[in-house]
C-alpha cells in the first residue's frame, strides 16, 4: 500500500463523508420516503432511487437519505419529507420522477421549498 | 461508496461479543439480503458503547435508534419491522426503571446524554478495524498538524499546558514526564503505551483499544514527536484481552501499511514505530518497572524507584509510559487546543500541573446500579451525577450505601459524600483515589468488612512476594478480617489492622502495597460501627457474613403459610431441621452449618436471619 500524504487525509474523509454524515445523523438535509406498504406499491422505491441518483449526480456529502414507514396518508403515497436542518420538515405527496429532479433542485440544494407540490409545512407531534 | 439509507451499528465489544454480537451481525446480513435490502442497508460492527449490561447493543443510523437485549431470534422480526415496513420496534428498546415508556433514541437515555466523550469520541461512531473509518473522523489530523506546524518543544508545551494528568491511577501530569523525560540526555528513548488493566472489574482501557485503537496510536506517535529521539514504542497488553490485542494489531499494521508508522512519516525525517506485547496476567505488571522488566523479558518485579523510569527504564534508556487513555485524548487536546481541554474539569492549572484535574474521565461503572457500564463523564462531576443520573440509581429501589473508587488499591466514599466533586484532588482527600477509574457501587445488602476482605484477598495473593511489608502484611491483615467475618474478632483487631496498614503503606517497595491497605483504611474511618457490630455483638448487620447469622424459623408463618410442609427439613444438608409434617419445623442452631439453603427453598417467607 502507498505512504499516506497528509493530502491523503483529506481525500480519504471525502470520499468516507456520505457514510460517516448518515451515522453521525448530521447532514444539512434530511430526505425521508415514505416506504409503507402502501408508498412501495404505489412506487415509492422509484422515487427514492431518483433521489439517490440526484444525490449521486450532485456529488454533495451532506445529505443523509432514510426511509420510514406509512406516513398514515396512504392515498397520497409516494411520499417523502424533506428537512434542511434547521427549519420545519416539509411533506411532499403524489410524487413522479420529474417531481423529484424539481424538488431536488430547488429545495434540497438551494433551500427553496415548492410549495405546489407540498402537503403541509411541519411534523406531526410524537408522544 | 454507494449512498445508503441506513446503517446497523452493532456493538462488537467483547461484552456485547460474548452475547453474540457476531452472530446477530452475521443474521442481520442474511435478512437484509433476503429482503433485497443490501444497497440500503449497511451493517457495521462498532467498538464498546459502554452500555454493557444491556447488551449485545445495536444503534440505527441516521435517527439514533436504540436496541437492546438483542437476540439472534429477534432479528428476522427486526428487520422486516424497522427497514422493510419502517417502524422502529418499541420491545428491544430502552426502558428507564419504573417507568414503562421506552426511550427510542440513545441520545436522549439519560445514560449516555450525561456524558462528555473526548476519550470515547469515536465510539460505535467506527468500526474499529478500518482505518479508514477513524481517518474520516478526523484521525491522523493532530499528527499531521504536529509534523507540518509544531516544533517537538510547542507540542510538549501545549500538553503541559492543557493539564492532562496521568488516566492510569496516579494522576502525575502528563506534561511534566515528557518534559523530564525529554531533558535527560540519550539518544535512544522508549514511549509504552500501558495496557495491562488488572483492576477487577475495570475495563475503560479495552473498551478504548477495542473501540479506537487507532487513537492511542496516533497519541503515541505524537508523544514520541514531542519527547525527541524516540524511534521505538511498545504496547503493553494483558493477555487475557484477546479482542484488544487483535485490534491493536490490525491497527498497527493499517498504519505501517499507511507509513503513519515507519520511517519518514509524513515525508518528514521524523521515524517511528510501535511493537505489541502481550503481557502474561500478572497484576502487578501494571506498575512501571515491573511492566518494563517483562517487556525485557525478565519476571516481572517491580525495583526501588530511587531512579525514575523516565531517566533509566526499558533497556536502561529514558522510557516515558502513560496509560491507554492518556494517549487516547493527546489528539484531541493537540487538534482543539489546550484552552478547550482546560476548560472542561476543576481547579486552576496554570501555574501548578497539580492544581486541578482537566478534561474527562472514564469510569467503569459496576454494581447495584441500574445502568452498568462505561462512561465518560467531565472532572468536577458530583459522585451523586454519576450514580443517580448516568447510573440510574440504585437497583431494586435499595438503600445507597457507598461508592468504592479506584479499584483494589482505592478506598470507600459513603453515602454521606455522595455530593463529592470526583476529581483526582478530591478522592484522595477523603482517603480512596481516581485508580483507573473502577467504580463499584453498594447497597444496604453489602458488608464493608467482606468487601474489604474481597479486595484484600486480590491484592494479597496478587502481590509479587518481593517485599515483607507487602507479601506478609496484608496476608495477615487478611487473616484477622478473616476472623472477624468469622465471628473471632476482637476490638483490638481494629487497632491492630489500622497499625498494619500504616506500616504496609509506608514501607512498601511499589504502589501495590502501599495501596492495599486504603480499602481497609477507608472502611474504617467511615464504617467503623459495622466493624464493631461483628466483633462485639457477633453480628453482620448487611447479613452477609454467613458465620454471624442465625437462622430460625417464623412459627406462625410456617403453618399458617405454610401448613409445616416440611422442604426446609428435605433439604438441609446438616439434618439442623426437625417437625412433624403439617406441623411447626424447629432450626437446630448447633448443627446449623448456616448455608442458607433452607431460605432459599421456602416459599412461604418463614425462614428468618439475624
Amino acid at each position: 500500500m502507498a505512504k499516506l500524504k497528509i493530502e491523503d487525509l483529506e481525500k480519504i474523509t471525502e470520499e468516507f463523508k456520505r457514510k460517516m454524515t448518515l451515522r453521525e445523523g448530521a447532514g444539512r438535509v434530511k430526505i425521508t420516503v415514505h416506504l409503507g406498504t402502501c408508498g412501495i406499491a404505489a412506487g415509492a422505491r422509484k422515487i427514492m432511487n431518483s433521489f439517490m441518483e440526484e444525490i449521486e449526480k450532485s456529488k454533495a456529502t451532506d445529505i443523509i437519505m432514510t426511509t420510514s414507514g406509512c406516513a398514515g396518508l396512504c392515498s397520497r403515497e409516494p411520499m417523502a419529507t424533506v428537512e434542511v436542518i434547521g427549519n420545519a420538515p416539509i411533506k411532499y405527496v403524489d410524487l413522479t420522477i420529474d417531481k423529484v429532479k424539481i424538488i431536488f433542485d430547488k429545495h434540497v440544494m438551494k433551500g427553496a421549498f415548492v410549495q405546489e407540490y407540498a402537503l403541509s409545512v411541519g411534523s406531526e407531534k410524537i408522544q | 461508496m454507494k449512498p445508503y439509507t441506513i446503517q446497523l451499528m452493532i456493538c462488537a465489544g467483547t461484552g456485547c461479543v460474548s452475547n453474540q454480537s457476531f452472530e446477530i451481525k452475521e443474521v442481520l446480513e442474511k435478512e437484509i439480503k433476503k429482503h433485497n435490502l443490501q444497497n440500503e442497508a449497511m451493517v457495521v460492527t462498532t467498538g464498546c458503547n459502554g452500555f454493557c449490561g444491556a447488551g449485545p447493543i445495536m444503534v440505527v443510523q441516521p435517527d439514533g435508534i436504540f436496541y437492546q437485549y438483542l437476540k439472534v431470534t429477534d432479528i428476522p422480526y427486526l428487520v422486516e419491522e424497522h427497514l422493510v415496513k419502517g417502524r422502529p420496534v418499541k420491545k428491544f428498546m430502552y426502558v428507564p426503571p419504573k417507568e414503562e415508556i421506552p426511550i427510542p433514541r440513545m441520545n436522549k437515555i439519560p445514560f449516555f446524554s450525561g456524558q462528555t466523550l473526548v476519550a470515547l469520541r469515536n465510539r460505535g461512531m467506527i468500526d474499529p478495524e478500518f482505518i479508514e473509518d477513524y481517518i474520516a473522523r478526523g484521525g491522523y489530523r493532530a499528527l499531521a498538524k504536529v509534523l507540518t506546524t509544531m516544533s517537538p518543544d510547542e507540542v510538549l508545551k501545549e500538553i503541559k499546558k492543557s493539564g492532562l494528568r496521568g488516566r492510569g491511577g496516579g494522576g502525575f501530569p502528563t506534561g511534566v514526564k515528557w518534559e523530564t523525560c525529554k531533558k535527560i540526555p540519550g539518544d535512544r528513548k522508549f514511549v509504552i503505551c500501558n495496557a495491562d488493566e488488572g483492576d477487577p472489574g475495570a475495563f475503560m482501557d479495552r473498551s478504548i483499544i477495542e473501540g479506537d485503537p487507532h487513537s492511542v496510536i496516533e497519541g503515541m506517535i505524537i508523544g514520541a514527536y514531542a519527547i525527541e529521539n524516540v524511534r521505538e514504542g511498545y504496547i503493553y497488553v494483558r493477555m487475557e484481552y484477546p479482542l484488544a490485542i487483535k485490534r491493536f494489531n490490525i491497527a498497527v499494521q493499517q498504519a505501517k501499511d499507511n507509513g503513519l508508522l515507519g520511517d519518514n512519516i509524513f515525508d518528514t525525517n521524523f521515524c517511528f514505530d510501535i511493537k505489541v506485547r502481550r503481557g502474561a496476567g500478572a497484576f502487578v505488571c501494571g506498575e512501571s518497572t515491573a511492566l518494563m522488566a517483562s517487556i525485557m523479558g525478565n519476571p516481572g518485579e517491580p525495583r526501588a524507584k530511587y531512579i525514575h523510569t523516565v531517566e533509566k527504564g526499558l533497556y536502561d534508556c529514558p522510557t516515558c509510559l502513560n496509560n491507554v487513555e492518556t494517549w487516547a485524548n493527546i489528539p484531541q487536546i493537540v487538534l482543539k487546543g489546550a484552552d478547550w481541554f482546560t476548560g472542561i474539569g476543576t481547579g486552576d492549572v496554570t501555574h501548578d500541573p497539580w492544581g486541578g484535574s482537566k478534561g474527562t474521565k472514564v469510569f467503569s461503572l459496576a454494581g447495584k446500579v441500574n445502568n452498568t457500564g462505561l462512561v465518560e463523564v467531565p472532572m468536577g462531576i458530583t459522585l451523586r451525577e454519576i450514580v443517580f443520573n448516568v447510573g440510574g440509581g440504585i437497583r431494586d429501589g435499595k438503600r445507597f450505601k457507598a461508592v468504592q473508587t479506584g479499584g483494589p488499591s482505592g478506598g470507600f466514599i459513603p453515602e454521606s459524600l455522595v455530593d463529592l466533586p470526583v476529581d483526582y484532588d478530591e478522592l484522595t482527600k477523603v482517603g480512596s483515589m481516581m485508580g483507573s477509574g473502577g467504580m463499584v457501587v453498594l447497597d444496604e445488602n453489602n458488608c464493608m468488612v467482606d468487601m474489604a476482605k474481597f479486595f484484600l484477598r486480590f491484592t494479597q495473593d496478587e502481590s509479587c512476594g518481593k517485599c515483607v511489608p507487602c507479601r506478609e502484611g496484608t496476608k495477615r491483615m487478611y487473616d484477622i478480617l478473616y476472623r472477624i467475618t468469622k465471628g473471632e474478632g476482637k476490638e483490638e483487631d481494629l487497632d491492630l489492622l489500622e497499625e498494619l496498614s500504616n506500616m504496609i503503606v509506608e514501607s512498601s517497595l511499589c504502589a501495590l502495597g502501599g495501596s492495599a491497605p486504603n480499602p481497609v483504611l477507608t472502611s474504617l474511618k467511615y464504617f467503623r460501627e459495622e466493624y464493631l457490630t461483628h466483633v462485639r455483638d457477633k453480628k453482620c448487620p448487611a447479613k452477609v457474613c454467613r458465620e454471624l447469622l442465625t437462622f430460625s424459623i417464623d412459627p406462625e408463618k410456617c403453618l399458617e403459610n405454610g401448613h409445616g410442609c416440611g422442604v426446609c427439613e428435605k433439604n438441609c444438608p446438616d439434618g439442623a431441621i426437625y417437625g412433624e409434617k403439617k406441623n411447626v419445623h424447629f432450626i437446630d442452631s448447633m448443627k446449623c452449618g448456616k448455608c442458607g439453603v433452607c431460605f432459599d427453598v421456602c416459599k412461604f417467607g418463614a425462614i428468618t436471619v439475624e
